[in-house]
């Protein structure tokens, strides 16, 4: 299995990461080498774009939400765009959707 | 372009093999030499292939003589070293993965005893649970207990796959195990105690997903709470219908504190409720996935048998249609009432 990981510097503590290929067990640890030391800008900003991400098992979802939890504790805003149904089916089911509003919204109130 | 490259080889080779064997005192041109049998090594090439490319050079290398012929012996026994080194790595690597393997065998036959996977006699209801882990070591649980006034069950998905999610998964049981026997404990006030304890105790990339469901004959209602578990389907038999057995919930160990809806339905005689893990909803079927309406399609085709055999066929089934071996842990279990 393959993964691409290209990262944006959009400037002013905002990254975008695009991953393209599948996330299963094997290239998710890629994913959160990629993903986790920009969680730790404080009062950055974080896009993850999956448009391009073609299949996620269960351990690419762990991956974001060490993430989440790591953006939520450094204040950094995090979220996720592109998502298939399918994906967004599976970030609903397990409330993964649920925690991205939360921290969407609390750092949007510190935000804004 | 392999072929260019052999013809280079044999012909680097054949130089300095015919080198050699001119030379009287018997000393390789070291450099040279030395950097063919990097390469030729670096490539990869086998023992057998190498002997083979020394066959090769020797044609029409002009050997007339014992000694000449002695000399390319040399010469390959000198293109061959590092072989012995690399056989004995490999011997090591082998003791080494034996070892591992010991060790698997001997943990995957724990984590099954841990497991444990009875299914209880229960006079109220037929049941069949199947789980099968992709690899030796499981991330699926399950427990279904019957403590004579109500049937409660449980099913959860840990996260990610292998040892970890194995270890996770020993955690869960003895969690389970230290609620209090006969815990009256409604479905949802069972689920964020658990949350509390997943929370505290598992690594940020780790989470559970959990359905928990209690049936009480007396009054026929079965209510159930879900942490972020993959709906299990209702079969209604007065309607003959199946229909998701819906859920929402946070999944344990994504926020320290998690409230979980309880839901509740009246059961009826013939009614049956299907509990899966996510495995058997993302096993891909010709690089698709299988829909859950496939899984309903599979189960109505034996929901006629016993639990335990609807549980049998569809997993034989749904392994089937993935070339009989499971990307994801798979669990299943059928109840009918």
């Amino acid at each position: 299995m393959n993964i691409s990981i290209k990262r944006k510097d959009q400037g002013d503590h905002r990254f975008l990461v695009a991953v393209s290929g599948e996330i299963d067990v094997f290239t998710a640890p890629e994913l959160q080498k990629g993903l986790l030391p920009l969680t730790e800008i404080r009062g950055g900003t974080l896009i993850l774009d999956l448009n391009e991400t073609r299949y996620m098992d269960s351990t690419a979802l762990g991956v974001i939400v060490a993430a989440l939890k790591s953006a939520s504790r450094h204040q950094c805003s995090f979220s996720v765009t592109g998502m298939t149904p399918r994906i967004q089916r599976l970030f609903e089911i397990t409330g993964l959707m649920e925690l991205l509003k939360r921290v969407q919204t609390s750092r949007g109130v510190a935000n804004d | 372009m392999e072929t260019q490259e052999d013809e280079s080889q044999l012909s680097e080779y054949r130089t300095l093999l015919a080198h050699y064997i001119s030379q009287k005192d018997q000393k390789l041109p070291t450099e040279e030499s030395e950097h063919l049998r990097r390469q030729l090594h670096a490539c990869g090439i086998l023992p057998e292939d190498l002997l083979g490319l020394h066959i090769e050079a020797l044609k029409g290398a002009g050997i007339f003589s014992e000694s000449a012929m002695m000399r390319s012996l040399n010469f390959l026994m000198k293109m061959m070293s590092g072989y012995s080194k690399a056989y004995r790595e490999h011997q090591e690597l082998k003791d080494w993965q034996k070892q591992l393997d010991t060790e698997l065998d001997i943990a995957s036959a724990l984590q099954k005893t841990l497991l444990d996977g009875k299914v209880p006699a229960c006079s109220f209801a037929d049941i069949g649970a199947i789980s099968e882990p992709a690899k030796r070591m499981s991330g699926d649980y399950y427990r279904i207990v019957n403590d004579g006034k109500r049937l409660v069950v449980t099913i959860a998905d840990i996260v990610g796959k292998g040892i970890p999610a194995a270890m996770c998964m020993s955690m869960i049981k003895y969690a389970m195990d230290s609620l209090p026997e006969n815990s009256q404990g409604a479905p949802s006030y069972i689920l964020s105690l658990l949350n509390r304890v997943v929370e505290r105790n598992v690594d940020t990339n780790m989470f559970i997903t959990m359905f928990y469901g209690v049936y009480d004959p007396e009054t026929g209602i079965f209510s159930n709470s879900s942490a972020g578990h993959e709906p299990g389907f209702y079969y209604s038999a007065r309607e003959d219908r199946f229909m998701d057995l819906e859920a929402r919930g946070l999944s344990l160990g994504l926020a320290r504190e998690a409230e979980y809806k309880e839901y509740a339905r009246r059961i009826y005689s013939g009614d049956m409720i299907f509990l899966l893990t996510d495995g058997v909803t993302e096993i891909r079927k010709d690089h698709d996935f299988i829909e859950r309406e496939q899984i309903v399609a599979l189960i109505r085709r034996w929901m006629h048998l016993p639990a335990a055999e609807i549980v049998k066929q569809v997993m034989r089934a749904l392994k089937k249609m993935q070339d009989f071996s499971l990307q994801d842990d798979f669990t299943f279990i059928a109840i009918k009432f």
